[in-house]
C-alpha cells in the first residue's frame, strides 16, 4: 500500500530549477532509495515532503491524504548537514526535540530511556553536547529522529560521521524500524548500502528523476550479458575464432581454474554461450554478471549528461 | 500556539539559567550603586587631620586676623623664621607655609608652600578666610566714605534667591507641579534604557539565530515548526528573559536607594523638598482657596505619574525591541560568519545612535520640533518618546507614536520572517542586500 507520493512536484529558485515534475510513490514498509549526484535536487525534494519548502506545482501525498501542516509528527528527519544546541544538555535536548515532534515531556522521557539504554549512552544524559565526539553526537541525532515513532522516517546520508560498528548497529536499527512497519525514505551516496537496504529506488539527475523502480529489477535491467566463467582445460580463447562472436573482457590463465571474463553480442545467447564453449573446456561456474548500484549509477547519470 | 511555547520556553530558561545571566543581574546593580554610595560615603567622613600653618605675613594685613578652625590652626612667624622656614618645611613641625608678600593688594595673590598636595578643602578655606578679611576691609573704608552706618546690611538686604516652582496646566485645565530637572533625569534614565535594552537583547537575538544556524540544528527544528515560529519563540523568550532582568533591577534598584538614602544626611533631598513646600505654601496663604487643590495636585504627581511612565516603557521598550530583533533576526539568519555581520549591522545601528543623539537634546527641549518628529518615527521613537514622557506630552502624540510604531513592528516582523525563512537555510554565499530583496519575494 503507498504510504508516500509526489506527484509532478516542480520547484525553481531564483536562478536555478532545483526539482521538474518529479513523481515518486513509496510503499508502506518499505525501504526506499532517493539517489542523484550532488545537486541534483534530493534536499529540495526531502525539504518538500518535510514542509520545509512549498513546491511550485505539484502535490504530496501521505496516507492518500495531500500533505497537511500536522503531518510534521507522522515525520522523522534526519539532515544530512545536522547539528544540536552545543551548550545544551543531552537529555534535556533530546527531550525539547521530542516535544517538538508532539510527544509529551513524559512519553518523550518513557522513550527516551529505552533509547539511552539500548545504545548504552544513559551517563551522557547530563553532559553538554559539546563534550560528546562527533559519533555520539550523531547517535543522540539519530534517537531524535525516530523517538517519536513516526510513520515516514527521512534519513540523508544517515552512515556519516560513523565508524563501522556503529554504522552497523544503525544499519540494524534501521531495518528493525522497518520490520515493525515504519517507512523509509533513505538518500546517500554509499551504493553498497543501497543494494543492502533499499527495496525500491528513484535516481534524480539535473532536477529531473530518470531512472525509478525495485532495485533488483534495475540491477537486472542494466546487466549487459556478462558472464563470469571458471573452467578447466588449456585453452586461449583470444587466439581462436571465438574471440570473434563474442566480446573478451578478460581472460586469466592459470593451468588449473581458468577464468573467463565474456560478453555475448546482440542476437546471441547465454544457451549459445555454453555451446560455443563446452566444445573447448570443461565448465565449473557460469555466472552472469549483475551490475552494482554503483555502476548503474555512473551509467545512468553519465548517459543523461 | 503549543509549539511557540516550547520554543520560547527553551530560549528563556537556558538564558535565565547561564550563570554569566545571574552574576551579569545581580552585580550590575551593584556597581552601578557603589558608584552613588561610595562618594556619598567618602563625603560624610570629614578632614580630621591636624594641621599648623605657618603663616609670613610681609603686607601685615592679616596679623592676628586668620581664625583657627577645629583641625588647623594658623601660627604667625617673623621674617628670619620665614627665611629659615621657606626651604626647610619638610622637617619643621609645620604642614605648609603660607606667604603673604608686601604688595598683596595689587596682585591679591598668595603662596601656600607645601612638601605634598595640599587638600582641596584646605585650600578653599584658606581662600576664604584671606577673602573674608580682606573684604571685611574693603566694606569698613567705603562705610568710612560714604558715612552710611549700616551699609553692610543694606547691601546684605538686597541679595535675593529666587525659586521657581513650575506649575504646568494638564488637559482638563488643571495645575500640576512639575520638576524640570527631575523630567530630565528620568528622561535620560528611561531612554537610555530602552537604548541599551534593544542593544543587549537584539544583539542576544541575533547570537541565538547564528548558532542555531552555524550549528546546523536549524534544519531539524524546522521540520518540526515553521521558521516564523521559530523566530517568534526566539524573540519573544529573550524579550522575556530582558523583562525578567529589568524587573530584578528594579527590585533591586529600590532597596538600593532605600540603603543609599541612609548614608545621605537627611538634609540634601528631604530638605530641598520641604523647602518647596514652605514656599508654596507662602503662596497659598495668599491664595487659601487654592490651597485644597494644591494638595490634590502633589498626590496626583504622586500617584499618576509613575504608573504611566511605567506603562509608557513597557510599550516602547517591546515595541522598540520587536522592531530592532526582528531586523537582527533577519541579519542573523542571512549571515554565516560573525565577521559578515558588520556590513549589516551599520544600517540598523545608525538609527538607534541618532536616537540617542536626538534623546540629549530632547530632554533640554521636549516640545521642540526635532523631539517632536524624532519621537514619531518608529526607528527613534522609542528611545526619544521615552525621554519627552517624564516632561508630559500631549496624549495625540503618544497614541500617533505608538500607532506608528505598532504598524511598523507588525511590518517588520514579516518581512524578517520572509528573510529569515530562506536566510537559515542559505550556506556558503555571503548575501548582498540586492540578493536579501530577492529572498523577500520568494514563495514559502
Amino acid at each position: 500500500m503507498e504510504l508516500f507520493s509526489a506527484k509532478e512536484v516542480s520547484k525553481s529558485y531564483a536562478n536555478h530549477q532545483a526539482l521538474t515534475k518529479v513523481s515518486i510513490s513509496v510503499d508502506e514498509g518499505t525501504i526506499f532509495g532517493l539517489l542523484g549526484p550532488n545537486g541534483a535536487g534530493k534536499t529540495t525534494l526531502i525539504r518538500i515532503i518535510n514542509q520545509i519548502t512549498a513546491p511550485d506545482s505539484g502535490s504530496v501525498w501521505l496516507n492518500g491524504q495531500p500533505l497537511k501542516a500536522d503531518d510534521v509528527y507522522k515525520i522523522g528527519y534526519l539532515p544530512e548537514e545536522r547539528g544540536l544546541y552545543k551548550k545544551m544538555k543531552v537529555g534535556e535536548q533530546a527531550l525539547y526535540l521530542g516535544q517538538l515532534k508532539g510527544l509529551s515531556r513524559r512519553d518523550a522521557m518513557k522513550e527516551l530511556k529505552i533509547w539511552f539504554e539500548k545504545f548504552e549512552i544513559t551517563a551522557w544524559w547530563d553532559k553538554k553536547v559539546m563534550e560528546l565526539s562527533k559519533g555520539m553526537q550523531q547517535k543522540v541525532q539519530f534517537i531524535c529522529t525516530v523517538l517519536h515513532k513516526p510513520k515516514l522516517l527521512i534519513f540523508d546520508e544517515p552512515f556519516s560521521g560513523f565508524d563501522p560498528i556503529n554504522a552497523d548497529i544503525i544499519t540494524r536499527e534501521i531495518l528493525q524500524m522497518k520490520k515493525e512497519g515504519s517507512t523509509i525514505i533513505f538518500s546517500t551516496h554509499n551504493m553498497e548500502s543501497v543494494e543492502q537496504l533499499c527495496d525500491n529506488i528513484a535516481l534524480i539527475d539535473k532536477s529531473k528523476k530518470i531512472l525509478d523502480g525495485p532495485t533488483q529489477q534495475i540491477r537486472e535491467q542494466y546487466k549487459s550479458n556478462i558472464y563470469d566463467i571458471t573452467y578447466h582445460g588449456d585453452f586461449d580463447i583470444q587466439s581462436h575464432d571465438l574471440a570473434r562472436k563474442y566480446n573478451i573482457i578478460s581472460n586469466e590463465l592459470n593451468g588449473k581454474m581458468n577464468k573467463l571474463s565474456i560478453q555475448y553480442l546482440d542476437g546471441s545467447n547465454s544457451r549459445e554461450l555454453i555451446k560455443d564453449l563446452v566444445e573447448h573446456v570443461e565448465i565449473i561456474s557460469f555466472n552472469e554478471v549483475i551490475p552494482s548500484m554503483n555502476e548503474v549509477f555512473i551509467k545512468v547519470v553519465k548517459q543523461n549528461a | 500556539m503549543h509549539k511557540i511555547a516550547l520554543i520560547f520556553r527553551r530560549e528563556y530558561t537556558t538564558r535565565v539559567q547561564k550563570k554569566s545571566f545571574i552574576i551579569l543581574t545581580l552585580l550590575m546593580p551593584i556597581l552601578m550603586s557603589a558608584m552613588f554610595i561610595l562618594p556619598a560615603y567618602f563625603a560624610t567622613m570629614d578632614d580630621e587631620q591636624a594641621r599648623t600653618i605657618a603663616v609670613y605675613d610681609g603686607s601685615a594685613i592679616f596679623l592676628g586676623r586668620l581664625e583657627n578652625s577645629e583641625f588647623t590652626k594658623f601660627k604667625f612667624i617673623p621674617e628670619e623664621e620665614y627665611l629659615k622656614l621657606k626651604d626647610d618645611i619638610k622637617n619643621s613641625s609645620y604642614y605648609a607655609l603660607l606667604v603673604v608678600a608686601p604688595n598683596f593688594l595689587t596682585t591679591n595673590t598668595i603662596q601656600v608652600i607645601s612638601v605634598s598636595n595640599i587638600p582641596f578643602d584646605l585650600k578653599s578655606q584658606i581662600k576664604d578666610k584671606i577673602q573674608n578679611v580682606i573684604e571685611k576691609d574693603k566694606m569698613a573704608e567705603v562705610v568710612r566714605q560714604t558715612a552710611i552706618p549700616d551699609l553692610e546690611q543694606r547691601i546684605e538686604a538686597t541679595r535675593t534667591h529666587i525659586n521657581i516652582d513650575t506649575i504646568k496646566l494638564g488637559e482638563g485645565g488643571e495645575a500640576k507641579k512639575s520638576s524640570t530637572e527631575i523630567g530630565m533625569v528620568l528622561g535620560y534614565i528611561f531612554g537610555f534604557m530602552i537604548y541599551m535594552f534593544i542593544f543587549i537583547y537584539g544583539g542576544m537575538v541575533m547570537q541565538g539565530v547564528m548558532e542555531e544556524k552555524q550549528s546546523r540544528i536549524v534544519e531539524v527544528i524546522i521540520s518540526s515548526v515553521k521558521p516564523f515560529q521559530l523566530m517568534m519563540g526566539k524573540i519573544v523568550g529573550i524579550a522575556l528573559v530582558g523583562l525578567t532582568q529589568f524587573a530584578i533591577w528594579v527590585f533591586l534598584g529600590f532597596a538600593i536607594i532605600s540603603a543609599t538614602k541612609s548614608f545621605y544626611p537627611a538634609t540634601s533631598q528631604s530638605q530641598q523638598v520641604q523647602n518647596v513646600m514652605a514656599q508654596s505654601q507662602d503662596a497659598m496663604q495668599q491664595a487659601a482657596p487654592q490651597m485644597d487643590k494644591m494638595q490634590e495636585i502633589f498626590s496626583m504627581v504622586d500617584t499618576i505619574n509613575f504608573p504611566l511612565i511605567i506603562g509608557c516603557f513597557l510599550f516602547f521598550f517591546i515595541g522598540g525591541y520587536l522592531l530592532y530583533s526582528s531586523m537582527f533576526a533577519a541579519v542573523g539568519s542571512a549571515i554565516d560568519t560573525q565577521e559578515d555581520a558588520q556590513q549589516f549591522m551599520l544600517p540598523i545601528m545608525l538609527p538607534i545612535i541618532l536616537s540617542i543623539m536626538v534623546m540629549m537634546s530632547a530632554i533640554k527641549s521636549p516640545e521642540g520640533p526635532v523631539a517632536f518628529w524624532f519621537s514619531m518615527i518608529p526607528f527613534t521613537s522609542p528611545v526619544v518618546m521615552m525621554a519627552r514622557i517624564p516632561f508630559g506630552v500631549p496624549v495625540w502624540q503618544l497614541a500617533l507614536s505608538m500607532f506608528l510604531l505598532v504598524i511598523t513592528f507588525v511590518g517588520m516582523v514579516w518581512v524578517a520572517g520572509k528573510v529569515y525563512r530562506t536566510g537559515i537555510l542559505m550556506y556558503g554565499k555571503k548575501p548582498s542586500w540586492k540578493e536579501i530583496g530577492k529572498w523577500l519575494m520568494y514563495k514559502s
